[in-house]
């Protein structure tokens, strides 16, 4: 079967279920989760096609069809199928697969059940879009698609206002990196004359482009991967879009949507390439971002914003891989992760529903009640923290190996930079573990184990998060040949970095099995450690920093300049049609209705009541005047015979 | 040797003239029946006449003059029946106050 040659309904399907789940969900058995679950599940069967014969050695697939003309130039819609975009179809299918499945236990009685299930298979049709995309319109068409999915599904319980508020920061602050991508799309396009992204590189590759446009472009480009995927300094939405359902969290924030901008800067590789300037960018702010959210990280009680500042860290990972290293290093961390970080989330989201809190200082010794939980997320943590043969260690060491080699100036503060965050990781995600686990119970109620629809999916997620990742240990090396084709050189496994990564990730689980290893401590360190403690609780103040130095001040003018708009142009353009409307109904009313019509009508009835009126004065009753008026009659005919008329 | 047309049409004219006079003008209904038979017998002289002039064999004057007598008589019972129900019910043979029908 050409699975390539289909490989255009990936999308799509899962886009018809949402629409079926939309229109007829709430009247089919199971509130339309099931044909939510039915779409996304012939998407991962068709991407796992696709996947086979990727592996079997099949080159790019590229088709286009016709959309529409700008002047000289044609914009197509279509599907390029490759190495990178089977590997993403399957790391989007299975995680989506496995959190439809996870939300009928999780959001089992919500009140907007079918409208979640709708909005999550539209995620995923709009990310496989994204994915499939051969051209930046159509790629910006799906990374629109998933921003709004998403600003839906975290504002899920709009009713409180936080919810609502993080759905609208999510926006925005995506927004605001997005007016960049824009920017460097038209930028590209006014340089190139195409949207197809493998004209464009070909160009800039060439040196068809003068220089300093392909690096105003692709770092304009980047601007929207650092909003999209929560870099440094417009990574503070994410931590807050946890407000929504966990499940939305393990889909979207962190294994898919947030990976959109690796996987733009993967894609446009050899244009980013084409600039040095604009990779090392790309890898500098890696670096920073995944310092700065590591530390993040070790603060945090609520055990979904654990995640989320591990999610922005490992995102930063992957971004100085796909910076330093090339595609194949950036996106097999995304690949690893997806499997891991959802599962981690969707593990928290076990344990969130159990013991009805976000907080590790609500939870403690669930190993005991959860072992199911436990297991899963035991496998997620050693994963994260790099503990080999595990999926997350061997990208990890890709990436840390990658900045070794690269050298010089960036390369090292990558390196270090890396180093640092992966005793980080293995200690905040070792505190995570232990705070929830180990100890005595510290929450309310008696917590139990998931039912087996949410455990199902945490199982299946921890196989693959376990062995996933031997497609790409160095001495398989499959994955860079997939990306990069059969010439990709295989990187020989350095002992002397690999001992380096496995030696932090395990002194970082020591420090934390020393610290919290029997329950929460009376004092956690992490949070007394003045100065310090007071800047990463309050998030680098950063928060602040945009609060007030961005949000009020262009808040308030807008808002009355909107106001000001909305009030006199679109309610005056509003009204003055309100007005016509009713000067006109007046006069169809007055003039056409009761002039016209009923004049008409009233006038009619009016002539046949005159007449008849007219004519009863006729009907005298009496016998002898029609007798005269008859004599007079035939008199006159008479006369008229008489005088021959 | 005989009598010429116009001096029986002329009486015949009168005749029916005075009929015509009751008809239209007499207020009780016995009388108003009587101007009816003299408009009758008014034609019948005309029927008459004319065949005494033409003199035809099939003497359709004659028996249209006889016709006419027989419808006459039925008509004077039918009318005298009305005008004797209509006494007994409104105590008068007026045809004046005879108007119920009337709008």
């Amino acid at each position: 079967m050409d699975f390539y040659r289909i490989a255009w309904l990936i999308p799509i399907l899962p886009l018809i279920g949402s629409f079926l789940v939309l229109f007829i969900g709430k009247r089919t058995p199971g509130r339309g989760a099931p044909i939510a679950i039915l779409g996304v599940a012939a998407s991962l069967l068709l991407s796992l096609g696709v996947f086979f014969e990727m592996i079997g050695g099949r080159g790019v697939y590229e088709r286009e069809w016709h959309w529409l003309s700008i002047g000289p130039a044609e914009l197509g819609i279509g599907v390029r199928v490759d190495g990178l975009a089977s590997v993403m179809f399957v790391v989007v299918t299975v995680v989506s697969l496995a959190v439809h499945v996870y939300s009928m236990g999780y959001m089992h009685g919500d009140k907007r059940y079918t409208w979640y299930f709708a909005a999550l298979s539209l995620f995923t049709g709009s990310m496989l879009n994204l994915v499939v995309a051969p051209n930046l319109i159509q790629l910006l068409v799906g990374w629109e698609l998933v921003g709004i999915c998403s600003y839906l599904l975290i504002g899920h319980w709009w009713e409180e206002k936080a919810n609502s508020d993080a759905a609208i920061k999510a926006f925005i602050t995506t927004k605001s990196g997005d007016v960049g991508f824009v920017l460097g799309v038209a930028l590209l396009f006014g340089a190139t004359h195409t949207f197809n992204m493998r004209e464009i590189q070909e160009l800039a590759v060439a040196g068809e482009i003068p220089r300093a446009l392909v690096t105003a472009g692709a770092v304009l480009l980047f601007f929207g991967a650092i909003g999209k995927s929560a870099q440094f300094p417009l990574h503070v939405w994410l931590p807050d879009a946890m407000a929504g359902p966990t499940p939305v969290s393990a889909l979207i924030h962190a294994a898919t949507m947030v990976t959109a901008g690796v996987y733009m800067v993967a894609r446009l590789f050899e244009l980013f390439a084409s600039s040095g300037a604009a990779l090392k960018e790309v890898a500098l702010v890696g670096a920073v971002t995944m310092l700065i959210a590591a530390l993040l990280a070790m603060v945090q009680d609520d055990i979904k914003k654990v995640l989320a500042y591990s999610t922005i860290s490992q995102l930063a990972y992957m971004m100085a891989g796909v910076g330093l290293g090339g595609p194949a290093a950036g996106v097999f961390h995304l690949y690893t992760q997806g499997f891991t970080k959802s599962l981690l989330f969707l593990g928290a989201g076990s344990l969130i529903h159990a013991v009805h809190s976000n907080n590790l200082s609500e939870m403690g010794g669930l190993r005991r009640v959860m072992p199911v939980t436990y297991a899963t997320f035991l496998v997620g943590t050693l994963g994260m923290a790099g503990i080999p043969p595990l999926a997350s260690f061997w990208s990890k060491d890709e990436i840390i190996g990658a900045a070794a080699r690269a050298g010089g100036g960036v390369g090292q503060v990558v390196f270090v930079a890396a180093v640092v965050t992966a005793f980080l990781t293995a200690f905040y995600m070792g505190r995570a573990l232990f705070l929830a686990f180990e100890g005595e119970y510290r929450g309310h109620g008696h917590p139990e184990e998931s039912p087996p629809v949410m455990t199902g999916p945490l199982v299946v997620l921890a196989v693959l998060a376990a062995v996933a990742g031997l497609v790409g240990a160095p001495f398989v090396g499959a994955f860079s040949r997939w990306l990069e084709g059969a010439g990709a050189e295989a990187h020989p496994v350095e002992p002397g970095v690999l001992a380096l990564s496995v030696g932090v990730a395990v002194l970082g689980l020591l420090a934390a099995w020393r610290v919290y290893g029997r329950g929460a401590p009376a004092r956690d360190p992490t949070l007394s450690l003045g100065f310090l403690t007071r800047v990463l609780v309050n998030k680098y103040y950063l928060d602040d920093l945009y609060l007030k130095g961005i949000v009020r001040p262009v808040q308030y003018p807008v808002a009355r300049a909107v106001y000001w708009t909305n009030q006199r142009i679109l309610d005056g353009a509003v009204n003055g049609a309100a007005i016509l409307a009713r000067v006109f109904s007046r006069f169809l009313y007055d003039t056409v209705d009761q002039l016209g019509v009923d004049g008409a009508v009233n006038g009619a009835g009016r002539l046949v009541g005159g007449l008849g009126r007219a004519l009863r004065a006729l009907q005298w009753g009496r016998v002898q005047r029609y007798a005269a008026a008859a004599l007079a009659g035939a008199a006159v005919l008479a006369l008229l015979a008489l005088l021959k008329v | 040797m005989s009598l010429p047309l116009h001096f029986p049409l002329v009486l015949a004219a009168a005749l029916f003239a005075l009929g015509a006079y009751a008809v239209v003008a007499r207020r009780n209904g016995v009388l108003v029946l009587m101007g009816v038979e003299l408009m009758l017998n008014a034609v019948n002289l005309n029927l008459v006449s004319f065949w005494a002039y033409l003199r035809d064999s099939l003497l359709a004057g004659q028996v249209f003059a006889l016709f006419v007598v027989a419808v006459a008589a039925a008509e004077v019972g039918v009318g005298l029946a009305i005008v004797i129900l209509l006494f007994r019910t409104r105590e008068t043979a007026s045809f004046e106050e005879a108007d119920l029908f009337r709008w």
